[in-house]
């Protein structure tokens, strides 16, 4: 049976407890926004390929917290450098979620190249992610990575092909960016590091 | 005497409590790319291109910390779209840029980069300070370092191609 990403998302994502989400641009920040609006998920509105390192870079000053970024297939393609860097740090608390559904979603749903055969789950294993999977059917195993394994990880979820109606998260990029850190950081949000 | 600048860099990051380090390595930030490795309060992260940093900082500061980027100019122009969502989202952001296409450059093709590295980064609405000499580069990641933090801005130092000093292809490659 083949898999739907609004679907897909809202299961990864269920009592997702302290869990820190990045999401990229286009449908997958759709589908988190969909899945249930929260102060520390960073739906994007841009900078198309850098889901995966805003990840790393909360990963590593965030440590003893879970951090899963949700992207799509062109999001990763555009970033597809990061996958190595990410695992040259090793961050053991982060997943990298693609939702895979071949196309370039928001532009005309033109075909990626993850549709002509290329295999991001085999470039994330061969660029050292602990454990590196494709999901088809469900996404208990993916579940498993965000929430319990060490990673890095990473998971591609192959889904649907569908166009779906948009749910959209706030826009504005110093909210989004202080409701984050507000709720991570509490009021020492507020200072700078060497003040707290 | 030419103050030792790469120690005093890693002296005003320190001193700002910066723990993560992106770059993309240029040979006139070796020495402060060793430093900043041989660090244990910092984590040094080498980027594949420039742009990575971005998130990097952007995800950095999310988590609480402050960072910094390091490159050399030509890699500015790998930047331009992701310069946006600092903008957006007033992400605090410090690059350290040692530059070619100066005085003393031998590439060519260093030269058109180099020629437009502070028009382009003004154009994204980054902050732009020139250490033309030794002296001058630690106050001026000084003044960066406050100033992106305090305001919630983007800043970057330029250091002039004739502070590193390199001159020739052979030299570069035995630094």
């Amino acid at each position: 049976m083949t898999l739907r990403r609004r679907d897909v998302v809202k299961e990864l994502l269920r009592e997702r407890g302290d869990l820190l989400v990045i999401a990229g641009l286009g449908s997958t920040s759709w589908d988190i926004t969909a899945a249930g609006d929260a102060d520390l998920s960073f739906p994007m509105w841009g900078a198309m390929g850098q889901a995966a390192m805003i990840g790393l870079g909360l990963a590593l000053t965030q440590p003893k917290r879970r951090v899963v970024v949700i992207t799509g297939d062109g999001e990763m393609l555009m970033g597809i450098g990061s996958l190595a860097t990410i695992g040259v740090q090793q961050p053991a608390n982060l997943t990298v979620v693609v939702i895979d559904n071949e196309r370039y979603g928001e532009t005309g749903m033109q075909r990626t190249h993850t549709a002509d055969g290329v295999d991001l789950t085999s470039v994330a294993a061969a660029c050292k992610f602990k454990h590196a999977i494709t999901a088809t059917a469900d996404v208990k195993a993916v579940r498993e990575l965000v929430y319990k394994t060490p990673g890095p990880n990473f998971a591609t979820v192959k889904v649907a092909d569908d166009k779906l109606p948009l749910v959209l998260p706030p826009k504005d990029g110093v909210l989004l960016k202080a409701r984050f850190r507000r709720a991570l950081l509490g009021n020492s949000a507020d200072v700078l590091p060497e003040e707290r | 005497m030419q103050p030792d600048w790469p120690a005093e860099i890693h002296r005003e990051l320190t001193a700002a409590g910066v723990t993560v380090v992106g770059y993309v390595p240029d040979a006139g930030h070796k020495r402060l790319i060793e430093l900043c490795h041989a660090d244990k309060r910092m984590r040094a992260v080498p980027l594949t291109t420039e742009e990575e940093g971005i998130g990097l900082v952007a995800g950095a500061w999310l988590g609480g910390e402050k960072s910094v980027l390091l490159m050399q100019s030509s890699g500015v122009g790998n930047l331009v779209n992701v310069l946006g969502m600092i903008k957006v989202c007033r992400f605090p952001l410090v690059m350290i840029i040692t530059m070619r296409g100066e005085q003393g450059e031998f590439n060519p093709w260093q030269v058109p980069m180099g020629e437009n590295t502070a028009r382009v980064l003004e154009t994204m609405s980054v902050a732009v300070r020139q250490a033309g000499d030794a002296q001058t580069v630690a106050g001026h990641v000084h003044a960066a370092l406050g100033l992106a933090y305090e305001t919630q801005g983007a800043q970057a130092v330029l250091i002039a191609q004739r502070v590193i000093g390199i001159k020739s292809f052979q030299e570069q490659r035995s630094q």
